[in-house]
């Protein structure tokens, strides 16, 4: 990993925690608003694999978790994000990022994302919603995040793309 | 890490050179590959389960460190993330907000339309209830009474700006505002906007502070209707937006609030969290039945939790802080209102 990829990485996230924070409440339907930590983590596993995409989740979600609006648990969407990361990079492994992959694997990573931090919540004794609200809130997660996508994810992936080290021949 | 990627990009290239007399298919299909997934097919193949198990393991100690003793080991973590990420996010709220205000301004004018329907549905209501005069001297006396109480609270305001929402995606209704401990912010404190009771500061760091919401699920404010004073405890349902609700349960369970009656907060001692006769919002609903020990009753709040912005921390007077404090006098008055 080097450091201009890292630096990288830092960077978008905490552009993105900013803008869910700070920008995307003034449109959010319900409070929810586009995950976009979430996507920067998938178009991390896109383009560079599980590994840096879990290493970049883990540091997200540990981000959101401590950050200032958080009330919940710390650890939460850590955990979410390092399985998103891990999932999105295993699809990844399976075939190439064409426009219809990489829309199916935001709509299935921040199914499992949301999922997961709501199942954390449940274990820890953490969540106090019903389960209709819960599926409710999910399902608008996973439709901002797919919405958003064509607009995050092209240039992310032309970011990390671009912060490939010299290729070895 | 970066040893390993080196030589995990190395091993494509070398047995590609050598094959290159190899099939046609074979080659297209090489081409593809490196066009698509980059030089590094093979490192993404290699198991990083044991990556995976390290960072859930570090996730479950973040848990359990936040779990144990009320989170007092992360106390010092989240005031350092807090002093980095709160100022941040206030320059960046400070950025959005003039390019939301185009859109806020329309929204502005269909709630104040929505408003004006509500006023004279309310003053219809009342024009209705004028014949019971037996009712609206209870009514004044009771106005009077938190009037008075609003009076000799002994409290001034720190504004703040809300400048984060928490997302509907964490399950809980937090909200940072842009002062901390330096504005004299302290856990446990109440806040309240022009409207009503917000919420409470959970944690503070020196510029920003968390607020969590009286619509959160897990928040519970003592309260009391102020027209016959009986106690209960409210909790949030967790809706943001114009269906905001808060469900009432009162401790005398014979008791029946009116519709639109106004519910304050109870207060507890020392004013922490809740200070006392602080408005909240008024009765829509009651629900009663037999197998519900107590009465549950709805209220519509006062504040409009889907566009908070400016706020106020309630201090003690003479707290030392990094800006203009907002005095008792008429003030709270004005913000009880």
């Amino acid at each position: 990993m080097t450091t201009a990829r890292s630096l990288a990485a830092a960077a978008a996230v905490l552009l993105a925690l900013l803008l869910q924070v700070s920008l995307f409440p003034h449109v959010a339907w319900q409070g929810v608003v586009p995950n976009l930590a979430l996507l920067v983590v998938v178009g991390a596993a896109l383009t560079r694999g599980p590994q840096f995409a879990m290493v970049v989740g883990f540091a997200a979600g540990a981000l959101i978790d401590l950050a200032p609006p958080a009330d919940h648990v710390a650890g939460r969407w850590a955990l979410a994000l390092t399985v998103v990361g891990y999932v999105a990079g295993r699809v990844r492994a399976e075939s190439s990022p064409t426009a219809t992959t990489v829309v199916g694997t935001v709509a299935a990573s921040s199914f499992v994302g949301t999922s997961l931090f709501a199942i954390t919540g449940l274990l820890v004794g953490d969540l106090s919603v019903g389960v209709g609200e819960l599926l409710l809130v999910i399902g608008v997660a996973v439709l901002w995040d797919v919405v958003l996508t064509p607009f995050v994810l092209p240039p992310l992936m032309a970011l990390f793309r671009r912060l490939e080290p010299a290729r070895v021949t | 890490m970066a040893l390993l990627e080196r030589a995990g990009r190395d091993r494509p290239a070398t047995p590609s050179n050598r094959r290159s007399l190899g099939s046609l298919t074979a080659r297209r299909e090489r081409r593809e590959r490196r066009w698509h997934l980059g030089p590094d097919l093979d490192r993404q193949q290699r198991p990083s389960r044991s990556l995976l198990v390290a960072l859930g393991l570090a996730s479950a100690t973040l848990m359990t460190l936040d779990l144990t003793a009320d989170g007092a080991a992360l106390e010092p973590v989240r005031g350092a993330v807090a002093d980095v990420v709160g100022p941040a996010q206030a320059g960046a709220s400070a950025i959005v907000r003039p390019v939301v205000g185009v859109p806020d301004l329309l929204r502005t004018h269909a709630s104040l339309r929505d408003e004006v329907a509500a006023l004279e549905e309310e003053n219809t209501a009342l024009r209705a209830e004028l014949g019971s005069a037996a009712f609206q001297r209870n009514r004044l006396a009771a106005y009077d009474e938190l009037t008075a109480a609003a009076e000799d609270l002994g409290y001034s305001l720190v504004p703040s700006r809300v400048v984060g929402w928490g997302p509907a995606q964490s399950f809980s209704s937090t909200v940072t505002i842009d002062a901390g401990t330096d504005a004299g912010v302290r856990p446990d404190m109440t806040v309240v906007s022009g409207a009503g009771l917000v919420g409470r500061v959970v944690s503070a760091g020196r510029t920003s502070a968390t607020v969590l919401l009286i619509i959160d699920p897990s928040s519970t404010v003592g309260a009391r209707v102020g027209d016959t004073m009986d106690m209960g405890f409210l909790r949030g349902r967790g809706v943001v937006g114009d269906d905001a609700r808060l469900d009432l349960e009162l401790v005398d369970r014979t008791a029946v609030p009116a519709r639109q009656d106004s519910v304050v907060t109870w207060g507890s001692d020392g004013g922490a969290p809740y200070v006392a006769g602080v408005p909240i919002g008024r009765v829509t609903h009651v629900y009663s039945s037999l197998r519900e020990t107590a009465q549950r009753v709805v209220l519509d709040p006062y504040v409009d939790f889907g566009s908070l912005d400016v706020v106020g921390v309630v201090v003690p007077t003479g707290t030392t802080s990094d800006r203009a404090l907002v005095g008792a006098d008429g003030e709270l008055k004005g913000a009880g209102r």
